[in-house]
């Protein structure tokens, strides 16, 4: 990277040891909302109706987490930084570990475990489809997150299934605004911040081919 | 434990309340809501949380036979978890921004289809009839409820005021809208002012009060002060809040959630477990401070008193 050349700051690579502290302080970060529900819910806190407070910040928490998994690959290809794809894993795994708290508490808190009404709900509703589609897509993901996955199907074929998180945050976004009752301010934020993130990568992919097309082409051709 | 279950013995009732009102200032204080602070802007601290000067006490109050004798919603409950729009869309917006609305002076005028147009202040309302308390269930079309110990007059004492023409059939409900006070009216979330309607007989209805207050004291700005709509047997929206001007009229007024949106929100908008929300089940609700769901009821119990209303009426259409 030429650009690369003069700013110290991008050229900042963490070592074995840097590393695994990062890697711990980025662990507790992303547990910091789960312990602080926990502490508001032991202290009386979450307000007069607990249960839709749960619920509501765990699905805010998964969607959070999916789109700063989502920020990975554009935050690297802006700063150079490439070793951020090695938080990356722990990041989409949080996001599969809130959305696992929100279907719980959906499972569990509202619906207490009749499974008519949920099925119900997955056909008839469909705010519920989108969401509950989207947790189906993230089972794959979580389960082809290890290193031995990875390189059971190949790097080539790993990287295309995992693609699916594109989709799994669209229809994440898409859930949230058919659930609020008439105020999307907060859907609108979260579909400008997806559309950024997936414009990136249409952006760097477009700027890859043009680069590589100036490449091979003969000289004289622009 | 997550879910707090409500004990025996309130712990107001142990503690002092200056401490008991304090505690979470207490928590916070103690370390636990360091996380709370750093994660202030993100998750926010409910707004109950906030301590609120309470209102004046009124009295002597009748009670009356139409009350519930189930378990009432506590007063920071009642308080603390509003849906009032004009103040924000997030349940504790009302707590925090309401207290920036001016509620005296008050006027109310009565307009439309009557023999004798009237304004009256609030001062002049509150003489039409003795106050009583009335405990009512409360149910969001949400799907959740709650148990709230109004305090007012039936709304007939007001109606009768003018006289209404008999050509009269509805009666439209328009309220208070002052964006300098009402920073949740700055988005276009709904139209404003927000604007209720009902049939002349229910609004008519014995059951269907006039509220002033809430547990023997003045009613607080966020629950709608200084007057509003009671009508038990609809969904909550149909209570419309802060009420500058009620208009008789011949045609069905269009209320501000039916012009949002008509295909979720009917006219009637009648509390009805059978006639689902396009978007969810109305056949449960949780009724704030249980952990279970429990099975909502017809005309949100008050079936006896006014279904009669809706005799011959196909209610899956007129929802």
């Amino acid at each position: 990277m030429a650009a690369a050349q003069g700013h110290a700051w991008r050229r900042f690579n963490p070592g074995r040891t840097q590393f695994a502290w990062l890697w711990r302080a980025v662990w507790l970060a992303c547990l910091l909302p789960l312990l602080w529900l926990i502490a508001a819910g032991l202290s009386d806190t979450l307000g007069a109706n607990p249960i839709e407070y749960i619920t509501r910040a765990t699905g805010d928490w998964t969607l959070r987490m999916l789109m700063i998994t989502l920020t990975v690959t554009p935050l690297r290809q802006l700063t150079g930084w490439h070793w951020l794809v090695r938080l990356r894993r722990t990041l989409g795994l949080y996001a599969f570990f809130y959305a696992c708290l929100h279907l719980t508490t959906y499972v569990w808190l509202d619906q207490f475990f009749d499974i008519g009404e949920i099925v119900k709900d997955i056909v008839k509703r469909p705010f519920i489809t989108v969401g509950f589609g989207a947790f189906v897509l993230l089972l794959p993901l979580a389960a082809t997150s290890t290193n031995g996955m990875i390189r059971r199907l190949g790097g080539r074929a790993w990287q295309r299934l995992h693609r699916l998180i594109y989709a799994i945050g669209t229809l994440g976004v898409v859930h949230y605004w058919w659930l609020v009752k008439k105020d999307i301010t907060e859907p609108v934020i979260y579909a400008s911040v997806l559309a950024v993130l997936l414009g990136a990568r249409v952006w760097h992919a477009r700027r890859m081919h043009r680069s590589v097309q100036a490449m091979t082409l003969p000289d004289g051709v622009s | 434990m997550l879910i707090k279950r409500p004990a025996d013995i309130a712990p107001s009732e142990i503690t002092p309340r200056s401490l008991f009102d304090g505690r979470r200032d207490f928590i916070r204080a103690a370390g636990l809501g360091a996380g709370a602070a750093l994660l202030g802007g993100v998750l926010p601290v409910p707004a109950h949380a906030q301590t609120a000067a309470r209102g004046a006490k009124l009295g002597p109050l009748a009670r009356s036979a139409f009350s519930t004798d189930e378990k009432l919603n506590d007063y920071q409950d009642i308080t603390g978890y509003c849906n009032f729009y004009e103040f924000g869309t997030d349940k504790g917006d009302p707590a925090r921004n309401a207290h920036r609305m001016t509620t005296r002076p008050w006027t109310v005028s009565l307009e439309g289809m009557v023999q004798k147009p009237k304004t009256l202040a609030i001062e002049d309302v509150l003489r039409l009839a003795p106050l009583e308390e009335r405990i009512y269930r409360l149910r969001c079309v949400e799907a959740w409820s709650m148990v709230v110990p109004w305090v007012g007059i039936p709304m007939s004492a007001l109606l009768k005021q003018v006289e209404p023409l008999t050509g009269a059939k509805y009666v439209e409900f328009v309220t208070y809208h002052n964006p300098k006070e009402m920073p949740g009216t700055l988005l276009p979330v709904l139209d404003w002012p927000y604007v209720e309607g009902l049939r002349l007989d229910e609004a008519m209805h014995p059951l269907t009060l006039l509220a002033v207050g809430l547990y023997g004291e003045v009613l607080p700005n966020q629950n709608g002060a200084p007057m509003r709509l009671i009508v038990p047997w609809k969904y909550g929206f149909k209570s419309a809040k802060s009420i500058v001007k009620i208009r008789f009229t011949d045609k069905e007024p269009l209320s501000a959630w039916t012009r949002a949106n008509g295909r979720e929100y009917g006219f009637y908008s009648n509390v009805n477990p059978e006639v689902d929300h396009p978007r969810w089940s109305q056949a449960r609700e949780r009724r704030l401070g249980e952990f279970t769901k429990r099975k909502t009821l017809m005309f949100n119990g008050y079936g006896d008193q006014v279904a009669s209303l809706y005799t011959g009426m196909d209610l899956k259409k007129y929802f």
